[in-house]
């Protein structure tokens, strides 16, 4: 790999696991010390190797590159008798303590910063902005790209959240097996956010959007890694990741519009995170608590194969009914009655559709524009105009024109 | 918004005895039924079903087992909806599996203290 590849290459896998390791050492109420130090390793690196050429060992010349900074800055600075000492568990330590850079510290300090930044006293925006930018590595500039906002907004909102982290005195260690279900919630949500913002995003830059998924895998695949947080429901979202992961190919074509599933072409969808999935999934079903994930996982499942069956849609019924008996969102009310339409029938599923009433929701009139085509084409095309009306989304404009467009077809017809 | 408490009662001798297919045929029509309450949004609780056990007490401490399978209205379980009005509570009711069985569903509003 050439210099100019590696450096940015490097700092996607090495700058947060540096950041981990010093922010553990440092605690939180320093955690904008470890950043810096992390960062001018780079800007070292940087200068450094476009006048000297690379290392032979690049890794470990950060490595040991932000060791010395470290100690440096432990020898300049009285912080470290005021505030690092008495934090350290060896009281006899002298200014020459060792930054552990090994793999298991520095899992255990990824591990540790994971369920710090998930903390449930920051709200779940700031979750989500600290673990892109201190777990992951993008900068303020990138998230704010991805969420439609300026950097100065998520410059500030990272700035609150460390505030609130740094007047909590969160700690930063794993949670006791006591706690690990409770503690787990907020950061298995803030990684379902973060994926879905990736899968599912309104931004135009797609290469950002699969990094935001592929750093979700990366930070499950690291609970999944630890006995402490390898729970079943940690199986179950990452089971529901492979699944969705698998059809990233299929999603767009060369113009960048989206290709809605049932167009998809089955052989760009990658069988091995499929197979991935289906042994989470297994792993997932292990235990006998049954959270949302796992139902979201299993239906996940069955939209591996396009095929329609009864057997494939009756469960998938089922599964959203179960879905609903957790918790209550709309998407989840219309996909279900969806479901409903190819398990029992169009008929019914018009009038569970028209008792939902979610009216000012563009998705309910392209569903009963769906439902009522066939059955009342009239009604079809009154539903997916006001669809089109209500949409912000232009990959949904150019679905729902193409259905008017047919239905107008066909109605001259009668 | 208000919460209802649904009373499924129903006569135990005219259930049919059902093989697995009619259970799990009856089991379908349950979760679909309550699934599309929730998919109103308007279940607050899907409650639970009630054993075929129990006892009744009464004053002066007269404790009697029962009530017993035989009883022709038989209380089999309990749901809580949320509406607005008792008579759209009323309406959620329409399509319990438990009618076409000769069961019946009470509808209380709950009086929250």
């Amino acid at each position: 790999m050439k210099e100019q590849e590696l450096i940015p290459h490097l700092f996607r896998t090495e700058y947060k696991k540096i950041v981990a390791v010093l922010c553990k050492l440092f605690g939180i109420g320093q955690i904008e010390i470890a950043e810096d130090i992390a960062g001018e390793t780079f800007v070292a690196a940087s200068q450094i190797w476009s006048l000297k050429g690379l290392p032979e060992n690049p890794t470990a010349w950060l490595y040991t590159v932000a060791k010395n900074k470290t100690k440096d800055y432990f020898k300049h600075h009285d912080v470290f008798t005021k505030t690092i000492l008495p934090h350290l568990k060896n009281e006899n330590a002298t200014p020459e303590i060792d930054i552990d850079l090994s793999n298991e510290n520095i899992n255990d300090s990824q591990l540790s910063m994971i369920f710090a930044v998930c903390h449930p006293t920051i709200s779940t925006e700031s979750q989500i902005g600290l673990a892109l930018n201190i777990l992951c590595g993008f900068g303020a500039e990138e998230i704010a790209a991805a969420f439609l906002t300026t950097k100065d907004v998520i410059y500030k909102r990272l700035q609150r959240a460390k505030e609130k982290l740094k007047t909590e005195m969160i700690k930063i260690e794993p949670p006791t097996p006591a706690e690990i279900d409770e503690r787990l919630d907020p950061v298995l949500m803030t990684l379902y956010l973060l994926f879905n913002e990736g899968y599912y995003s309104t931004s135009q830059d797609t290469s950002i959007r699969a990094e935001f998924c592929i750093e979700a895998m990366q930070l499950n695949k690291l609970l999944i890694e630890n006995d402490i947080s390898n729970t079943p429901t940690a199986n179950a979202l990452f089971s529901l990741m492979c699944f969705q992961a698998s059809r990233l190919a299929a999603r767009t074509n060369e113009k960048g519009e989206a290709i809605l599933y049932d167009d998809q072409d089955m052989s760009l969808w990658d069988q091995l995170l499929i197979e991935k999935g289906k042994y989470y999934l297994n792993q997932a079903l292990r235990g006998n608590r049954l959270s949302k994930y796992q139902l979201e996982a299993t239906i996940a499942f069955w939209h591996t194969n396009k095929e329609d069956t009864p057997e494939k849609w009756e469960n998938i019924l089922q599964l959203y009914n179960q879905l609903l008996l957790i918790e209550y969102s709309p998407i989840i009310a219309l996909n279900r009655t969806y479901a409903l339409a190819k398990a029992n029938g169009k008929r019914e599923a018009i009038i569970e559709a028209e008792k939902i009433e979610l009216t000012e929701n563009p998705l309910y009139h392209s569903l009963l524009g769906n439902l009522y085509t066939n059955v009342d084409n009239l009604k079809a095309i009154d539903h997916y105009k006001i669809a089109l009306k209500l949409t912000a989304s232009s990959s949904a404009r150019n679905a729902i024109t193409k259905n008017i467009t047919k239905l107008t077809g066909t109605k001259s017809n009668d | 918004m208000k919460n209802f408490l649904l009373v499924f009662r129903y006569d135990s001798n005219a259930l049919p005895k059902g093989s697995p297919e009619e259970l799990q045929a009856m089991t379908k029509k349950w979760m679909d039924w309550i699934g599309g309450i929730a998919a109103q949004d308007k279940l607050t609780d899907r409650g639970n079903r009630l054993e075929f056990v129990g006892k009744i007490v009464r004053p002066n401490n007269v404790i009697t087992d029962g009530p017993f399978t035989e009883v022709k209205e038989l209380v089999g379980g309990y749901s809580i909806v949320k509406a607005t009005s008792l008579e759209e509570a009323t309406k959620l009711v329409s399509g319990c599996p438990i009618l076409s069985v000769g069961g019946s569903v009470e509808v209380r509003p709950v009086n929250e203290l």
